[in-house]
């Protein structure tokens, strides 16, 4: 395959991605392995914090938001590793490559199948978070999902890709987390500055990060859509 | 052969001489800057290694593009060489900053917008190269770093904005940084000597470097051509044929 053929048959790649992201569901539900490690870690990371400073009211109501995303980061570049690295370790890559679905709805399925899984460890995390750090969410929960949302979007489309970077590679254990973390630098930035304002005492949701998180996943998003193929190729 | 090492020495010896000339105009000519003083003459070297670096990483955007559409391993060859070389000048950026902050601003280093971003660039550079050194094969390693290059390439803005809206608190930038800002024609006039001396000399370290390369995938490919001549391979013309086809899918 020399040049890859942009698949413009939007009902077939959704269908295909359907059918991944199906896949990876029932992989995962079979063991829940992922999902498993990665709740314990960020808990892990999350307390851990707590001991590099005094997690006292006024302190921890100005560090918390960043505290809450460096936990996502460290585990999400934890988690999305086996999303293409265990496909490599047991040849299955080569039946996908072989299948017949494109290689957008390969990415698409696996994005979907990865933001579910990172979204669920946060939904677990952020409870057990609040009461840790005694931080108010619920009067702003409905807008803090939206922020938690398009970040896990950027990360999880970022991660996706770059897993599949990452499992052509050697010691791909420790590459995933280096070429996540610094190109993540925007989306930490934006979501810790609108979790900030949402978390300040007259909470208040402000608009530029939002935008700049919408506009990070786009561009990612469209780049992925185009790049994704040359990953596949054999 | 002995003809590139001439033009290499050639082209050296201008380099050099080039950035003789750099440095006596930053040093002797250009005038001394009325708050900051003598050490405010770094700040010749510091910018333009600045905009020499950029413009490498951007020679590696456009030869990662070049790789995925043409799929010539020179581009491959090319992006490799100028991230080295990009690399190279920003850390004399990283370094040379530091360097003239700590006696105007009384610190070594502020989390403001150009710096975090510089330094964030770098690592995205120092990863590129490290993902090229773990990726086995030739063809794999060129297509997948080239999709991380891009990928790069198309951070290092969203990065900058991100940390000069909501990360700094700094002064704005001395050249079109708005009204106030602005420079000396004398020291706009050193500024592009010293530019053309460090753009002439990353010239003559790509070109060296990409020479380099270009050898190096030679050696990778007559080293491939020997161990597939092997023994127990069969008789030497079936070899030949073997290696003379796959010869030609790897060029």
């Amino acid at each position: 395959m020399s040049a890859p053929a942009f698949s413009l048959d939007t009902v077939g790649t959704l269908r295909g991605a359907g059918i991944i992201l199906a896949k990876e569901l029932r992989a995962e539900w079979r063991t829940r392995e992922l999902m498993n490690t990665t709740i314990v870690f960020a808990l892990m990371v999350v307390v851990l914090f707590s001991f590099t400073f005094d997690p006292s009211d006024a302190e921890s109501r100005r560090y918390a938001s960043g505290l809450l995303w460096l936990a996502f980061l460290f585990a999400g570049s934890l988690m999305l590793h086996p999303s293409f690295a265990r496909e490599q370790s047991n040849d299955t890559l080569y039946a996908l490559r072989m299948a017949p679905v494109a290689p957008s709805s390969i990415l698409l399925g696996k994005l979907l199948a990865n933001f579910i899984f990172m979204s669920l460890a946060e939904l677990v995390l952020l409870p057990v978070f609040t009461v840790l750090y005694n931080v108010q969410i619920l009067p702003v929960l409905d807008q803090l999902l939206l922020v938690l949302a398009l970040g896990t979007l950027g990360l999880s489309v970022t991660g996706t890709v770059f897993s599949a970077i990452a499992a052509q590679a050697r010691m791909r254990e420790l590459l995933l987390p280096l070429l996540l973390l610094p190109i993540l630098t925007p989306v930490l930035i934006a979501s810790v500055e609108a979790t900030t304002g949402l978390l300040s005492d007259p909470p208040e949701l402000a608009a530029t990060p939002l935008k700049f998180l919408v506009g990070f996943d786009i561009i990612f998003l469209t780049a992925s859509y185009f790049l994704f193929d040359y990953l596949c190729e054999e | 052969m002995r003809s590139t090492v001439k033009t290499l020495w050639l082209g050296a010896a201008l380099v050099a001489l080039l950035l003789g000339i750099a440095g006596y105009t930053a040093f002797f000519i250009a005038p001394t800057e009325r708050t900051m003083g003598d050490i405010q003459r770094i700040f010749y070297f510091h910018v333009t290694s600045a905009w020499t670096g950029f413009l490498s990483f951007f020679i590696v955007f456009i030869a990662n593009v070049a790789y995925l559409v043409a799929r010539k391993p020179r581009w491959d060859s090319l992006a490799v060489s100028a991230a080295e070389v990009g690399l190279a000048f920003t850390t004399v950026v990283l370094v040379t900053g530091p360097i003239w902050a700590h006696p105007v601003w009384g610190i070594w280093w502020t989390w403001d917008a150009r710096l975090t971003s510089t330094f964030v660039l770098w690592l995205l550079y120092v990863v590129y190269l490290i993902l090229r050194n773990l990726l086995e094969d030739p063809e794999r390693r060129a297509t997948v770093s080239a999709v991380y290059g891009i990928f790069a390439f198309l951070d290092v803005p969203i990065v900058y904005m991100s940390i000069r809206w909501w990360r700094t608190q700094h002064p704005q930038p001395v050249i079109a940084g708005g009204s106030g800002s602005g420079l000396d024609a004398t020291m706009w006039r050193v500024v592009l000597v010293c530019w053309a001396a460090l753009l002439s000399l990353m010239v003559l370290v790509l070109r060296s470097r990409y020479q380099l390369e270009k050898l190096r995938h030679e050696v990778a490919e007559l080293s491939y051509e020997i161990d597939s001549r092997a023994p127990g391979t069969g008789s030497r013309g079936l070899a030949r044929q073997e290696t003379g086809g796959q010869g030609g899918a790897t060029r």
